[in-house]
């Protein structure tokens, strides 16, 4: 268990819808701890590769690893259960119930005790525990028992983030977190970002170029579905191949 | 930060508490017998469509899974258990668990049909499912008696002890009595990690595919779950009366069991045992008072109830007026 251990390794991906290819030939390696960013224009194929990592897409070619495990053919709950999870850009949220009942669910369901049927959610002392351990570090204590479709923005956005976490993440691909967050909520969102733990190795998807410079320690930089050029920050920021495409827009017109 | 999850187990605990309330229903339901006996007959009937109504909400109200033609395993269970007492044997417990675990059997191959599509395709699947069986019950008249129904089903004593009689009493506790052993069942798998695991693929699919839910086995386990539920009430049906016709599987019964969660209110097992009451008493006084046209007022009191609200209904000082 090394620091330069590999966790996630995806090996020329391609994938063809028709006769567009949204992924060609990408290829991928997270570490143990990383904090890597993934950037490019819109329509550069972000979306697809997280599909194709979590497993909502099949790869029409390429391979996938977690722990050195194959789960290029696994179906996303299996890749869950092996710790690679998600955030979503749009939240998806469960919206009848309460954010504690979902990060009851979510515990339950990380522990394996979902398919208990003969007693009730919140039986279990760990489980409400965590939930509620959860629900403090995110600052949803004071709404915890409010249905989650009442809450404001901010406060969503972070159960959309709790629950992630609550799945015991290896590897947690957050996909914009911080889309659409208002400026004062801004802040207490990036801090648990920030916080994230040291072990958990990161993907992260977003537009926000401070964001991206502030935490990534490595980026990859796609554009057209292909893999542009990947390096650590202070590469990526010189790259005249990465300014032309996508710094460089904003450098002419802004 | 004890105290606090304290809390958090309190209030999720409280959720699944009984109800004073509930006692109570329970209490009048299994009195009524005594304090109206003229009415077994109905009490029988409501118990045994409120249970059907009960096993729909589960696949529709805690799972999202439409359906018109839940009927299917109404009368998979009420041909079964009337076929199980001609040609096996009269005992009416052994025939309805047959019964039910067929009905389950028989869900267990047809939720295949439901694991993809939208509602529109689901809605179409299942009412071809019971078109289908209604079809086979038509065709098979060597075995189900077609058209005319299966006659001469000679139910024996409950549990040996207690004869059916002609006023349907033995039946409206027999009736009562399984439904309730149902229902606590089903109350206990609602407000359990695995009820919660419905619910999130309810709201929200893709989500709970990525909390690692396995949704596609979840919706095998539920939609087999109520297909052996509907199937127990279809069971009770056939024994009560001692008849199965093919009217237990025809769409009349799938859409009506709809209409009753509509009423009644779905996600929420009372919905179920509310409509069927609900349903069955106005469909008895309207065909009572205007024989002719008591479809017509149901369906005027449906669209009513769907423009007011449910919750509005019962409060007639908000009716006109402005809407929050």
């Amino acid at each position: 268990m090394s620091a330069d251990e590999t966790v996630l390794s995806a090996t020329g991906l391609v994938m063809r819808f028709g006769g567009i290819t949204a992924t060609n030939n990408v290829s991928l390696q997270l570490k143990r701890g990383a904090r890597h960013a993934l950037i490019g224009p819109n329509g550069a194929g972000k979306t697809t590769l997280i599909n194709l990592l979590t497993g909502v897409l099949t790869p029409t070619e390429g391979r996938i690893e977690l722990l050195g495990e194959d789960i290029t053919r696994l179906a996303p709950h299996q890749r869950v259960a092996r710790g690679l999870v998600r955030t979503f850009q749009i939240n998806q949220l469960f919206d009848s119930m309460t954010p504690l009942e979902t990060l009851a669910l979510v515990v339950s369901q990380q522990t394996g005790a979902s398919g208990q049927w003969w007693r009730a959610l919140g039986a279990a002392k760990g489980i409400t525990t965590r939930a509620g351990e959860l629900l403090e570090q995110f600052r949803l204590a004071d709404v915890a028992q409010q249905p989650v479709k009442e809450l404001a923005y901010g406060k969503r956005r972070l159960l959309e983030i709790a629950i992630a976490l609550a799945c015991k993440p290896r590897v947690l691909l957050l996909d914009e977190p911080v889309a659409g967050v208002p400026a004062g909520e801004r802040e207490e969102l990036l801090q648990t970002v920030a916080a994230l733990p040291a072990d958990v190795s990161v993907l992260l998807i977003e537009h926000d170029m401070d964001l991206v410079f502030s935490f990534a320690d490595r980026m990859t930089v796609l554009v057209n579905g292909t893999l542009l050029t990947e390096g650590d920050p202070e590469q990526i920021a010189n790259d005249p191949k990465v300014k032309e495409v996508y710094l460089g827009q904003g450098a002419v017109h802004g | 930060m004890q105290n606090a999850a304290k809390d958090f187990q309190a209030a999720l605990l409280h959720k699944a508490r009984w109800r004073p309330w509930e006692f109570a229903v329970w209490l009048v339901a299994f009195a009524l017998p005594l304090l109206v006996p003229s009415h077994s007959l109905m009490v029988n009937e409501i118990a045994i469509v409120a249970l059907f109504a009960m096993s729909l909400d589960l696949i529709l109200g805690y799972a999202g899974i439409v359906s018109l033609g839940h009927a299917a395993f109404f009368g998979f269970g009420a041909y079964a258990a009337a076929l199980f007492a001609k040609l096996v044997m009269p005992d009416p417990t052994v025939g309805l668990a047959v019964a039910t675990l067929l009905s389950a059997a028989l869900g267990a191959v047809a939720s295949v049909t439901i694991l993809r599509g939208s509602d529109l395709t689901r809605l179409m699947v299942t009412l071809g499912t019971a078109l289908l069986l209604l079809e086979l019950a038509n065709k098979l008249d060597w075995l189900t008696g077609g058209a005319d129904g299966l006659q001469g089903v000679v139910m024996g004593p409950v549990l040996g002890l207690f004869e059916f009689d002609l006023f349907g009493r033995t039946a409206a506790w027999y009736s009562l009595s399984v439904v309730l052993i149902l229902f606590l069942l089903m109350r206990r798998i609602v407000h359990s990690p695995f009820g919660a695991t419905l619910k999130a693929i309810r709201d929200n699919r893709l989500r709970a595919m990525a909390i690692g839910i396995p949704v596609a086995s979840r919706l095998v386990t539920i939609y087999t779950l109520a297909a052996a539920v509907a199937g127990a009430a279809g069971a009770l049906l056939a024994q009560t009366t001692g008849f199965a016709s093919l009217d237990v599987l025809a769409f009349d019964r799938s859409a009506d069991v709809l209409l009753m969660l509509v009423i009644g209110g779905v996600g929420w097992l009372y919905g179920g045992i509310a409509g069927a009451l609900v349903f069955k008493l106005l469909q008895d006084w309207l065909s009572a008072v205007t024989p002719q046209y008591w479809m017509f007022w149901i369906g005027l009191i449906l669209v009513l109830l769907v423009l007011v609200g449910r919750d509005r209904l019962f409060k007639p000082w908000t009716w006109f007026g402005r809407r929050a």
